[in-house]
C-alpha cells in the first residue's frame, strides 16, 4: 500500500509512513535522486537554495546553499560613519526593520556610554514589540499559504497593512524605516500616532482569534505540523537556535527576561515555551507571543512619559535649527557632527536584543574614529537555518517546506 | 585641521576606517578575576593559557586565550558543571588592518548560570589557523565557514570547510579583510564575465554531484550538454573553466593559451 496520510498511532499522534515501503520496488532500492529547490522558489521565503538527496520521497541529506542575496553589509559598514550604518540595518530583516534599527543604536550607545531618555526607551520598546507582531503576522500568513491555507494570508496581511501605515506615519517609510539615531530617534511620535497604535492593539486580538479558529484545531493543519521537524532541547541549544524556535523545544531563553534591557523586567509578560519542539509548537509559540507583545504594547502606551526623545549631548545629536542659526556653540557642534560624524571611543561592545526571530547580537569595534573597525551582526536566522539539515532528514519532501517555513527565516539577514 | 577633515569627509567612502589606536594584541586594563566566576575557574585550571582578562563597555568580560589551547578551554567551559556554557551564541573575527593579528571572537552563554563570556584568540597573519569547535557546539559549523569565507582563517578539523556567502570558486580572496578593496579585486567586467560563464557543476558540491553520477542530465557542459555549450560559447582564448580557483588572475600560460587577466574581458 502506498500511503502518505499520517495514520494515528496508539498514542493518538500521527505515525509517519514512508511513501515507498521497503521491498516494494527492489530495482529502485538504494537509488537516490538529487533535487534542487530554489533559489527562485516561492516556498523558500527568499533566495534560499536547498539541494536535497532523496530516497523515494524521503530526505536523506539536505544542503542549504546561501549567499544569493549577499550584500556584504558588514564590509559596507566599515566605510560608513556610525549614523550612516542605520539604513543598512533595516535592509537586513525587512520583516522587522525597527528591531534592527534599535539594536544597532543600542550597541553603539553602549560603546559610547550614552543613556537614552526615558521617553526614547519606551518608544523603542513600542517599536520593537510592534515589529515583533509585524514579523510574526507575515510568518503565519506565508507559512499557512505554504501548507495550503490561503485565507490566513489575506487576513494577516490586512493587519500588516495597518502596521505599515504606523511605520509610515512614524518614519516616512513603510519598510526601510531607519528610525533610530545614535542617542535617540529620527523624530518624536507624530500627533495622533499613539491613538492609532491604541486602536491597533485593541483590534488585533480579533484577527488572531479568527486565525486560531481556522488553524489550531484544524485536522489538516495538525497533520502537516505535529511531530514534523522535531528538535530536542539539547539539540536546539547545541545548534544555537534562539527565539521561538528554541522556546518551542522547551528552553525558556528570552533575552528580554535573561538580560533585560530598556526596563523589560518591569513589564508584565510571559515567556512562551513549547514542549515538543515540532512545527506545531513553533506555531503555537508565535501565536501566543503576539498576544504577549500586545500586553507589552498596552503597558508601554500607558507609561509613555513626556520629555525629550533625544539625549542632550552635542557629541551625538544635532542641535536645533534655531540654535544653529543664533548660537555660536551650537553652530560649531552642528558643523563638527555633519563634517566628522559621531565619534565612538576606542573599544568594543556586544549588545543583544530579542528580535522576532531570536537573539539578535550587534558587535561593534571602534578605534576611536568616526567609522567602525568591525560591525558584526549575529543574525538569528542564519544560525537557525543551519539546523535545517538536522531537522529535515528522514522526513518527506513536502515536510521540508513546512519545516523551512516553521523556522521563520529571512534571507536578507542570513546572507547579509 | 579643518582642511584635513574636509578631505576626510570627501574621501570617506574610499578610505575606510583609519588604523587609530586599536590593535589585535590583548589590550585594556587587566580586570580582577574574582569579578567573573568563570574567569576565576579558568585562571586556576589553565594558568598560562589565559593571557589576559579585561572588562569592556562596562560589564562585558573578555578573556584572551592562547590559540593552541582555545578548543580545550572552550570544551572545559561547556562541560564543567560550574560553568555549563551550553550555547555558542556567536563566533566571528576582527581584522584591525595594518598587518596586525586577527582576532577570533567566541561569544558564549550559559543557560544554567545565566552568564555571558567572550573568549578571544589572536592569530598572526602568517599563521591563520585555529582548531575547530564544531564538535563542542554544532552551531560553530556555519559560523566557522563564514569566518573562513570572509576572513580566510582556517579551522583545523572542520568537517566541511567550504565558502558559504561567496561562491565556492570565488577567486578574489576574503572580503572582510582590511586589505580587500570595497569593490573587489577584479574589474566589474571581469566579475560579470565570470558569473555569466559559470557551469552547472559550479553550483553543486562534489558530494552532491556524486549522487547523480555526474552532471544533471541535459544541463550544462557535462556529457549531455557538451554540444549545446560549445555552440553558444566563444571558446577562443577563454579557458575551459574560467571560474577555477586554481586559475590565477593574470596568469598567461594556461592550457587554453593566453587566458585573459582580470579586466581583459572578452565581449
Amino acid at each position: 500500500m502506498v500511503t502518505r496520510t499520517p495514520e494515528l498511532g496508539e498514542d493518538g499522534r500521527p505515525v509517519r509512513v514512508p511513501v515507498l515501503p521497503p521491498g516494494m520496488e527492489p530495482e529502485l532500492e538504494g537509488e537516490h535522486m538529487l533535487i534542487n529547490i530554489g533559489p527562485q522558489h516561492p516556498a523558500t521565503h527568499g533566495v534560499l537554495r536547498l539541494v536535497l538527496e532523496l530516497d523515494g520521497e524521503t530526505v536523506i541529506k539536505c544542503t542549504p546553499h546561501i549567499g544569493y542575496l549577499h550584500s556584504s553589509f558588514e564590509k559596507l559598514g566599515e566605510y560608513r560613519e556610525w549614523n550612516q550604518i542605520i539604513p543598512l540595518t533595516d535592509r537586513m530583516d525587512y520583516l522587522a526593520p525597527l528591531i534592527y534599527n534599535c539594536a544597532y543604536a543600542m550597541s553603539v550607545e553602549k560603546l559610547m556610554g550614552i543613556e537614552v531618555t526615558e521617553r526614547c526607551k519606551v518608544v523603542r520598546v513600542i517599536c520593537m514589540e510592534l515589529d515583533r507582531i509585524f514579523s510574526h503576522l507575515l510568518w503565519i500568513g506565508t507559512t499557512a499559504i505554504d501548507i495550503g491555507a490561503f485565507t490566513v494570508f489575506l487576513w494577516t496581511f490586512q493587519e500588516r497593512e495597518r502596521i505599515y501605515n504606523l511605520h509610515e506615519a512614524l518614519t516616512g517609510a513603510r519598510i526601510t524605516t531607519s528610525a533610530t539615531r545614535i542617542g535617540g530617534m529620527m523624530a518624536d511620535l507624530p500627533p495622533g500616532w499613539v491613538e492609532a497604535l491604541r486602536h491597533f492593539v485593541d483590534t488585533l486580538p480579533k484577527t488572531l482569534d479568527e486565525v486560531e479558529t481556522l488553524l489550531t484545531h484544524n485536522n489538516l493543519w495538525i497533520g502537516r505540523n505535529r511531530d514534523v521537524g522535531v528538535i530536542s532541547a539539547d539539540d536546539a541549544k547545541d545548534y544555537g537556535l534562539t527565539g521561538p524556535n528554541l522556546r518551542a523545544s522547551g528552553v525558556p531563553y528570552d533575552v528580554r527576561k535573561d538580560r533585560p534591557y530598556y526596563d523589560y523586567e518591569t513589564y508584565d509578560f510571559d515567556v512562551v515555551v513549547g514542549e515538543h519542539g515540532d512545527c506545531y509548537d513553533r506555531y503555537l509559540v508565535r501565536m501566543e507571543e503576539m498576544r504577549q507583545s500586545l500586553r507589552i504594547l498596552d503597558q508601554a502606551i500607558e507609561r509613555l512619559p513626556g520629555g525629550p526623545i533625544n539625549v542632550d549631548d552635542p557629541r551625538v545629536i544635532l542641535p536645533g535649527k534655531t540654535d544653529v542659526m543664533s548660537d555660536m556653540e551650537s553652530m560649531i557642534h552642528h558643523f563638527k557632527l555633519v563634517m566628522n560624524g559621531v565619534k565612538a571611543p576606542v573599544g568594543e561592545s556586544w549588545f543583544s536584543v530579542e528580535s522576532s526571530k531570536g537573539e539578535l547580537g550587534m558587535y561593534v569595534v571602534s578605534d576611536g574614529g568616526s567609522k567602525p573597525v568591525r560591525w558584526r551582526v549575529r543574525g538569528p536566522s542564519f544560525i537557525n537555518l543551519s539546523a535545517l539539515p538536522k531537522m529535515v532528514e528522514g522526513h518527506l519532501l513536502s515536510d521540508v517546506i513546512t519545516i523551512n517555513a516553521s523556522l521563520d527565516i529571512v534571507l536578507g539577514e542570513i546572507d547579509r | 585641521m579643518t582642511e584635513r577633515n574636509f578631505d576626510e569627509a570627501l574621501s570617506g567612502l574610499e578610505s575606510g576606517a583609519e588604523a587609530g589606536e586599536a590593535s589585535g594584541a590583548p589590550r585594556g586594563e587587566p580586570a580582577d578575576a574574582s569579578t567573573h566566576p568563570s574567569v576565576a575557574a579558568l585562571r586556576s585550571r589553565f594558568r598560562d593559557v589565559i593571557l589576559h582578562h579585561t572588562i569592556v563597555a562596562g560589564d562585558e568580560h573578555v578573556v584572551y586565550v592562547a590559540p593552541e589551547q582555545v578548543r580545550e578551554v572552550l570544551q572545559r567551559l561547556r562541560d564543567d558543571e560550574a560553568q555549563r556554557y551550553d550555547m555558542l551564541i556567536d563566533l566571528t573575527a576582527v581584522d584591525y588592518g595594518g598587518g596586525r593579528p586577527l582576532e577570533v571572537v567566541y561569544q558564549l552563554w550559559s543557560n544554567t548560570h545565566k552568564r555571558q563570556l567572550r573568549v578571544k584568540a589572536t592569530l598572526p597573519l602568517v599563521a591563520l589557523e585555529i582548531d575547530s569547535v564544531v564538535e563542542v557546539w554544532r552551531s560553530a559549523d556555519w559560523l566557522e565557514r563564514e569566518v573562513w569565507d570572509l576572513f580566510g582563517i582556517h579551522f583545523r578539523g572542520h568537517p566541511d570547510l567550504r565558502r558559504i556567502m561567496m561562491p565556492d570558486n570565488y577567486a578574489e580572496g576574503h572580503p572582510l579583510r582590511k586589505d580587500f578593496p570595497l569593490r573587489g579585486r577584479f574589474t566589474r567586467a571581469e566579475q560579470t564575465r565570470r558569473s555569466l560563464s559559470m557551469a552547472v557543476e559550479d553550483f553543486y558540491t562534489p558530494d552532491e554531484l556524486a549522487v547523480t553520477g555526474g552532471v544533471p542530465a541535459g544541463t550544462g557542459r557535462g556529457a549531455a550538454g557538451q554540444d549545446a555549450a560549445a555552440a553558444t560559447q566563444d571558446t577562443t582564448g577563454v579557458p575551459d573553466r574560467p571560474n577555477d580557483p586554481e586559475w590565477a588572475p593574470g596568469a598567461s600560460g594556461s592550457a587554453a593559451g593566453g587566458a585573459p587577466g582580470p579586466g581583459g574581458a572578452k565581449s
